[in-house]
C-alpha cells in the first residue's frame, strides 16, 4: 500500500448552524488518483477548503505528511505540497503565460528585480513537464479554457505540488480536451508521483480516471474504495442514497396514426440544411451534436424563432406555417430552453407567477378577470405534482435549487398541455437524483401520449430516455441511431468525429 | 395579567414570514412615511397645514401630477419609460381648448367634443410611442424623448406660442361631486382602474413578466409587441386625461405647462417602489408616494414662507426633488442588497 499523504479524522464544520461536514474520515495516498463525487451541496467544496486551509475545522484531526496540524493555514498547506485548482483557475488574465506560471516563485524568492530570462526558463520547464506547448508571451485571457487549466497545473507544479486538487475541471472542456487533460494527469502521476483529488459529478469521467473512489452525501463520506468495486449504478446509489435503476424507454409506434410532427427538407438561415425527420406521439426523439452542429437552431426553427427558408412542417397530417412563437404555441409546441436562467425563468418573480405565465388567460372568469383562487389552485397542483421543494410558492424562483428551477420551467409548459415538447439540455446543472426524476417525468409524459424532442450532449441521458437519436453535424442530420444498437463509448466517439 | 407564552414563541416565526412578503413591507413603510409627514407638518405648522383650506388646496393640486404618475408607472413596469407624457398632455389640452374656443358651436356640443378630442390625441400620441418602441425597437427613453419634443413642438405650431384661454372646463377643475373635488375623483377612479388592470387582467400580469425578463417573456410566448403597444397607448390615454385636468384647473392651455412634472413623476414612481429596471411596483405604493410628495411640497412651501417671508421654496423644491430621487435610489439599493442576502441565508 502506498504511503499516506493526508489523513483527516472526524472533521466537522458548520456554517451558521448548518452542518456542512459531519465527521469526515479521509485518507489520500501518495501518487494515486482519487475521485471525490457527490451531489451539489453534499460538502465537497467545504472539504476541499478545509484541506487547503481556507476554512478552519470545528472538530477533528488533520495529519499532513505525518505532521499534525492544529491550525492549518493556506501557507502551511502550500508548503506541504497541496495545490487546489478551482473552477476559475485563479490566474491573472492580463499577464502572460510565463508570468502567471513563474510569478509566485519570483515573489517567494524575494527578488527585487524580475529576471525575465529566469521567468521564461521556469515557465518553459513547467510546461515541458506536462508535455504541452503553449506560447509563453501570450496573455492568459486569450487562452482557451483547456490551456488555462494547463497553465494552472504548471503553476501548481512549480510550487512542488504533491497533491493537486481539481474542482470540476472538465465542466467547460470538450471531449477531446478532457482526454488530453487525463493524459497529462496520468503522466504527472507516473513520472513524478503526484497524487490527485479529482472532484466531479460527471460519472463517466470519474470512472475513467479514478483509482480510488470517494463518495460524499450529506456532509459525510458514505463510501470509498478501489475503482474496480464501482460502476455508475453503484455510484448513483451511494450519491443519492436511492436505488435508481433507469431503464431505457421502449416505444412501439402505432402505424395507424399519422406522425405528430413531420419535418421535410427544412433549410434555415444557412444554419440548417435539408432536415427531415418525423416524431410520433409517445416518442422521445433525441437530437445530439457538438456545439454549433445546428441542434439548438433546429429547436428554434420549430419554435418559430429562426425563420425557415424552405421546407415543410406537418403536424397531425396538416401542413402548418410557424413564423412566431405564438404560431408554435398555437400548434401545441412547447419549448424548455437551453439557458434556464435567462430564457426559461423570471428569476425575481415568484414561483407561482412563473408557474402560471403560460396559462394566465385560462384562469380568468367571464369578465376577463384573473381569479386568484384558480391561480393558487394551479400553483398548488404543480408544486405538488412535480414535487417542487419550497417553503412558500410566493418566494422568488431564484431561491430554488437548479433541479427545482428546471421543474418550474417544465411545469409552466405542462400546465398549458402541449402535445409536443422540445427540451433543450433538460438536466444541465441538475443533481443526479433530480436528474433521474426528471427523466422519469419525461418518460411518463411520453407514455401519456406527448411527443418529446430532447436536445442534449449528455450521452447517458440520451441513451436512457430516447427511443431514437438523431446525430447532427454541420447543420445536417448525419445519422439516426437506435440506443439499443449502440453504447456510450460508441456514441461519444461518433459525436466528436469530424 | 397573565404572561402570554404563545405570543412570545410565535413572534420570531411571524417576523420571518413577513420578511417574505416584502411587498407589503414596502407599502407599510410608505404609509408610515406619508403619515409621519402629515403629522409632522401639522405639528410644525399649527393651524396652517391641518386646515380645511389647505386640505382643499392640496386635494386639487396633487391629481395634476398624480394622474401622470400612473402613465410613468406602467411604462416603467415594462422596463421602459415615457418621457413624452407632459408633451402629450399639453397637446391634448391645446386641441381641446381650440375646439372650445374656435369651433363656434354651443358649449353643449363642444365640451363633450373637446373631451373626446383630448382623449383621442392622447391615444394617438401613445400609439405612436408604442409603435416606435415595439415595432421599430427604439429604446423607450430615446423614443419618448424625441416624441415628447415633437408633441411640444406641435403645440407651439398650433397655438403660435401664447396660451389659449377658456373657462368652459373650469367645472372640472374646480367642481365637486358630493363635496369631493372632481380632479381627486378622477385620480381615485384611475388608481382603482390601474389596480384592476395590473392585478386582475392578463395584460397587467404580462406587463410585470415582460418587465422582469424580456427574453423569458419571448420564450414563454408573451406577445411583447402587443403588450408594449397597449402599455404606451394606456400611458398616452392617461396623459390625455391629465390634459383635460390641466385645462380645467388653469383655465388655459399652453405648450410648456408643467415642464417639471417629468422629473417629479419619475421621482414619485421610484419613491413608490416601482423598479426602474421593470417588473415590480404597486398602485398602492405610487398613491402613497404621490400623497407624501404633496405633503412635503406644501409643507416646505409654508415653512419657507413662515421662516423667510418669501416663497423661495419654489426654487429650493426643484433641488429637493432631485436630491430626494437620488437618496431614495441609494436607500433602495441597500435594502435590495440586504434582502438578497436574507434570501440566500434562508
Amino acid at each position: 500500500m502506498a504511503e499516506e499523504l493526508l489523513r483527516l479524522t472526524g472533521i466537522h464544520k458548520s456554517f451558521a448552524g448548518v452542518r456542512a461536514l459531519r465527521g469526515v474520515d479521509l485518507t489520500i495516498e501518495q501518487g494515486r488518483i482519487h475521485c471525490l463525487v457527490g451531489e451539489n451541496g453534499c460538502g465537497k467544496s467545504t472539504l476541499i477548503k478545509i484541506i487547503a486551509g481556507v476554512y478552519k475545522r470545528d472538530a477533528g484531526e488533520i495529519i499532513l505528511n505525518g505532521k499534525r496540524y492544529d491550525d492549518l493555514t493556506p501557507i502551511d498547506a502550500i508548503r506541504e505540497g497541496i495545490q487546489v485548482i478551482y473552477q476559475d483557475f485563479s490566474l491573472f488574465p492580463n499577464l502572460t503565460v510565463a508570468e502567471n506560471i513563474a510569478l509566485n516563485e519570483e515573489l517567494a524568492e524575494g527578488r527585487r528585480l524580475v529576471s525575465w530570462r529566469h521567468v521564461h526558463r521556469v515557465a518553459r520547464d513547467a510546461l515541458a513537464q506536462l508535455g504541452e506547448n503553449i506560447p509563453l508571451d501570450a496573455r492568459v485571457e486569450e487562452m482557451s479554457v483547456a490551456n488555462k487549466q494547463l497553465i494552472a497545473i504548471a503553476k501548481a507544479l512549480r510550487q512542488n505540488a504533491r497533491l493537486i486538487i481539481m474542482d470540476e475541471p472538465t465542466s467547460a472542456l470538450t471531449g477531446r480536451e478532457v482526454r488530453a487533460l487525463f493524459g497529462v494527469i496520468r503522466k504527472l502521476q507516473e513520472q513524478q508521483g503526484i497524487a490527485f483529488l479529482f472532484v466531479s459529478h460527471k460519472l463517466n469521467e470519474v470512472l475513467e480516471i479514478s483509482e480510488t473512489m470517494i463518495v460524499m452525501r450529506n456532509g459525510k463520506i458514505v463510501s470509498s474504495g478501489e475503482r474496480a468495486e464501482y460502476d455508475s449504478a453503484r455510484l448513483i446509489f451511494e450519491m443519492t442514497g436511492r436505488r435508481i435503476a433507469e431503464k431505457s424507454y421502449d416505444f412501439t409506434p402505432d402505424d395507424g396514426q399519422p406522425p405528430l410532427l413531420q419535418v421535410e427538407g427544412l433549410n434555415a438561415a444557412g444554419l440548417l440544411h435539408e432536415i427531415s425527420f418525423e416524431l410520433r406521439a409517445g416518442e422521445i426523439l433525441g437530437v445530439t451534436g457538438l456545439l454549433g452542429s445546428g441542434r439548438t437552431e433546429l429547436a428554434l426553427a420549430l419554435y418559430g424563432m429562426l425563420p425557415m427558408d424552405s421546407g415543410r412542417i406537418v403536424i397531425d397530417g396538416q401542413e402548418v406555417t410557424i413564423r412566431s412563437v405564438q404560431d408554435a404555441i398555437r400548434h401545441g409546441i412547447g419549448y424548455v430552453p437551453e439557458d434556464r436562467l435567462t430564457e426559461g425563468l423570471f428569476l425575481e418573480q415568484s414561483i407561482s407567477r412563473n408557474l402560471v405565465v403560460r396559462i394566465i388567460d385560462r384562469l380568468r372568469n367571464g369578465w376577463q378577470m384573473i381569479q386568484p383562487e384558480r391561480v393558487s389552485q394551479q400553483v398548488a397542483h404543480w408544486v405538488d405534482a412535480l414535487s417542487i421543494k419550497t417553503p412558500d410558492p410566493e418566494l422568488p424562483v431564484k431561491t430554488l435549487s437548479g433541479g427545482n428551477q428546471q421543474r418550474v420551467v417544465l411545469a409552466k409548459w405542462l400546465a398549458s398541455k402541449p402535445r409536443l415538447m422540445i427540451l433543450n439540455g433538460p438536466t444541465v446543472g441538475v443533481d443526479v437524483g433530480s436528474k433521474e426524476e426528471l427523466h422519469e417525468m419525461m418518460k411518463q409524459l411520453a407514455r401519456e401520449g406527448m411527443g418529446l424532442l430532447v436536445i442534449s450532449d449528455d450521452i447517458p441521458e440520451l441513451l436512457q430516455t430516447c427511443n431514437r437519436i438523431l446525430l447532427m453535424r454541420q447543420g445536417r442530420i448525419s445519422e439516426e441511431i437506435r440506443p439499443k444498437e449502440t453504447n456510450e463509448n460508441e456514441l461519444s466517439a461518433k459525436l466528436v468525429e469530424e | 395579567m397573565e404572561p402570554n407564552v404563545t405570543t412570545e414563541t410565535s413572534s420570531p416565526k411571524s417576523s420571518r414570514r413577513s420578511n417574505r412578503f416584502s411587498l407589503h413591507n414596502d407599502t407599510l413603510r410608505l404609509l408610515i412615511i406619508a403619515v409621519l409627514l402629515f403629522v409632522g407638518f401639522s405639528i410644525v405648522l399649527p393651524g396652517k397645514f391641518l386646515s380645511v383650506r389647505n386640505l382643499q388646496s392640496m386635494a386639487v393640486q396633487f391629481p395634476e401630477f398624480g394622474i401622470l404618475t400612473f402613465a410613468i408607472m406602467i411604462t416603467m413596469l415594462t422596463g421602459g419609460i415615457d418621457l413624452s407624457i407632459v408633451g402629450a398632455a399639453n397637446l391634448s389640452a391645446i386641441v381641446a381648448a381650440m375646439i372650445l374656443t374656435r369651433l363656434g358651436m354651443p358649449s353643449g356640443v363642444t365640451i363633450p367634443l373637446a373631451i373626446l378630442a383630448a382623449l383621442l390625441v392622447g391615444t394617438l400620441c401613445g400609439l405612436f410611442n408604442g409603435f416606435l418602441v415595439s415595432r421599430i425597437g427604439i429604446t423607450p427613453i430615446l423614443a419618448t424623448l424625441g416624441t415628447g419634443a415633437i408633441y411640444t413642438g406641435l403645440s407651439f405650431v398650433l397655438t403660435g406660442g401664447p396660451a389659449i384661454t377658456t373657462t368652459q372646463l373650469a367645472f372640472i377643475g374646480n367642481g365637486t361631486i358630493l363635496g369631493a373635488p372632481i380632479p381627486v375623483l378622477v385620480f381615485i377612479v384611475l388608481a382603482l382602474a390601474f389596480v384592476v388592470i395590473l392585478n386582475r387582467m392578463s395584460f397587467g400580469f404580462n406587463v410585470y413578466m415582460l418587465g422582469t425578463n424580456p427574453t423569458a417573456a419571448l420564450f414563454s410566448g408573451i406577445n411583447s409587441d402587443s403588450v408594449l403597444m397597449r402599455t404606451y397607448w394606456l400611458a398616452g390615454l392617461v396623459a390625455g386625461i391629465a390634459g383635460i385636468i390641466f385645462l380645467g384647473r388653469a383655465n388655459s392651455a399652453k405648450p410648456d405647462f408643467g415642464s417639471s412634472f417629468i422629473l417629479l413623476t419619475v421621482l414619485i414612481a421610484i419613491l413608490g417602489g416601482v423598479s426602474y429596471t421593470g417588473g415590480f411596483g404597486t398602485v398602492a405604493g405610487v398613491v402613497l408616494a404621490v400623497l407624501s410628495i404633496q405633503f412635503l411640497s406644501t409643507g416646505l412651501n409654508m415653512l419657507m414662507l413662515q421662516l423667510f417671508g418669501s416663497s423661495a421654496a419654489i426654487f429650493f423644491r426643484q433641488f429637493a426633488w432631485g436630491a430626494l430621487l437620488l437618496l431614495v435610489m441609494v436607500i433602495n439599493y441597500y435594502t435590495e442588497k440586504r434582502r438578497n442576502r436574507a434570501i440566500v441565508e434562508e
